[in-house]
């Protein structure tokens, strides 16, 4: 995040999976310049391979469980908070970052600038979220709640020091999360304003924080001296294309579709396709490991049959009256028309005639509606079906 | 015929509009508009198909012979179809035969087509309300009721 150096060869974070280091290949002087080498010869060299490259992997697999997570919305979108532009200016995950034990200054919080213990920290939520012209109309869910727990983590950290949020609504449903919030204003003293900022600029070293108060209808100005932002969750960066390549939907937003949002939540409508966490949309922790272990029990349920059940709804050749011209086969994106040869009892073939392989046709239609002799039918959407249901019009 | 007639004597015309929409996202996206309590006018009449690769442009004309007075086709959003390329195969269809509907006699003002995605309710609903109003300013199409009439 910018806060802090690391080494070229490091562990991701403590509680990476696998917790194994990794070296940063652009940065590295043994990769770049073959100069150094140093953590080879301390290590087992086994363990470091310099020339290793990224490599294409095939497998055959029984199931996809798609869980490609979220990203930040880019807050320099957002010019009126001065983040890049105003060093104190930060975002949750940077705050997230200050007051971890693991982090740049080992859980103290200090202000980017000059590192100084702020004393005075504006939170400021919807940044981005619920601002259909600036952001995205969705609520990205979990902000309410990370803010809270800044503001808990804040003041037992700095024991003198005040914060403020400016919110448009406390969205804490959830069980146990409204007491939460609560105890973050009434114990830990956290200063809830609602209300949204106009604007956020330096003077004397000092954030100064614009902003209405609509509860109280007044204007407020807050001397800060660190600004955090709550800022919404999207989707993440070329979810579309793997959308496409999976074969599963995604709304405007580019958040993947479930089969059906109440009854077939991690399904997807691609036959052995699953999904788990923020890919379908803002939520939170237990939310994601909840849809993560419904996502894995589905799949494990779906290897434990020894038969899969498939639609009925499959292709099916009249063989009087196909004449092999093969539009079907040019047509079919599954590659589920056969060559089927017609042998006398000599053996002797003497035409061929296209043949469907119920295991691998999806029941789309497209040779149906290709076939020039109509010679092939779906099964639950034939012809003769679709007229019956345009007569009863 | 003489039905629609009157009808339009009274200004009380209502279209029937026959909408041929795939399984996965235009029907889903339908359903959202149910599900969601959304209102459009009733005038559209679903066929679900699979997959809008699936529709015959033989379809289309039935409809009309069986009294529909617009049509519309609606599937995936081209390279979101669930079946890989169904779309494409619609839209190279729908390309190669709009001039042969017109040929044939059919207004292309009553023939529509859209893609509306499982989540796109909200453009399932605009895009009913309009054909509804747009095939109402034309009034009934009765030139291929009559074909179907007389077989």
């Amino acid at each position: 995040m910018g806060m802090a150096q690391r080494k070229v060869i490091y562990t991701p974070f403590p509680q990476a999976v696998p917790n194994i280091p990794v070296i940063d290949a652009a940065n590295c002087p043994k990769i770049q310049k073959d100069k150094c080498g140093a953590c080879a010869s301390v290590s087992d060299p086994r363990c470091i391979d310099f020339k290793q490259q990224d490599t294409v992997i095939t497998e055959d697999i029984g199931a996809i469980i798609v869980a490609t997570g979220y990203q930040l919305m880019p807050n320099e979108r957002f010019g009126e908070y001065g983040y890049g532009k105003i060093k104190d200016v930060i975002s949750g995950l940077q705050f997230e970052r200050l007051a971890s034990a693991s982090g740049p200054t080992g859980g103290e919080i200090r202000r980017p600038s000059d590192g100084k213990t702020p004393k005075n920290v504006v939170f400021i939520q919807c940044v981005g979220s619920r601002d259909e012209k600036k952001g995205v109309s969705y609520c990205s869910k979990i902000c309410c709640m990370y803010t809270a727990k800044h503001t808990m983590l804040y003041k037992h950290k700095v024991h003198d020091g005040q914060s403020y949020v400016f919110y448009m609504d406390i969205r804490a449903g959830g069980k146990r999360y409204e007491e939460f919030v609560r105890r973050a204003i009434e114990h830990d003293g956290a200063m809830y304003l609602r209300g949204r900022v106009s604007r956020v600029y330096e003077r004397d070293g000092k954030v100064i924080v614009q902003g209405a108060d609509t509860l109280s209808g007044n204007q407020v100005e807050i001397e800060a001296d660190m600004v955090v932002l709550a800022t919404a969750i999207v989707s993440r960066e070329g979810a579309d294309t793997m959308a496409q390549k999976l074969g599963i939907g995604y709304d405007k937003y580019k958040f993947y579709n479930e089969y059906h949002p109440k009854l077939k939540p991690v399904e997807t409508v691609t036959a052995g396709i699953f999904l788990a966490g923020t890919c379908v949309g803002p939520m939170d922790i237990p939310e994601s490991v909840s849809m993560g272990s419904a996502a894995a029990s589905k799949v494990l349920a779906l290897f434990s049959n020894d038969q899969m059940a498939r639609e009925p709804i499959t292709a099916n050749v009249n063989r009087t009256t196909c004449n092999g011209c093969w539009d079907c086969l040019v047509a079919c994106p599954y590659s589920a028309i056969e060559e089927d040869a017609v042998k006398n009892r000599q053996g002797i073939v003497l035409k061929m005639l296209a043949k469907v392989n119920e295991g691998v046709c999806q029941g789309c239609g497209v040779c149906v509606a290709a076939c020039r002799s109509k010679s092939i039918d779906l099964r639950g959407y034939t012809d003769e079906q679709v007229y019956a249901a345009l007569a009863a019009f | 015929m003489s039905s629609h007639t009157q009808h339009e004597q009274t200004g009380g015309f209502e279209p029937k509009i026959v909408a041929f929409v795939c399984n996965w996202c235009t029907y889903a996206g339908a359903d959202l508009a149910g599900t969601s309590r959304m209102e459009y006018k009733p005038n559209v009449r679903i066929i679900k198909l699979p997959c809008t690769g699936r529709i015959d442009p033989l379809f289309i004309i039935k409809a009309f012979e069986k009294g529909a007075d617009g049509v519309l086709v609606s599937g995936c959003h081209p390279g979101d179809c669930h079946y890989t390329t169904g779309n494409y195969h619609a839209r190279r269809r729908w390309i190669a035969f709009k001039n042969l509907m017109d040929f044939v006699g059919i207004d292309s003002q009553r023939l529509h087509f859209s893609w509306v995605s499982a989540s796109e309710a909200i453009k399932w609903v605009d895009l009913v309300n309009n054909i509804t109003d747009e095939v109402k300013k034309l009034g009934p199409f009765v030139e291929y009721k009559s074909l179907g009439d007389r077989q």
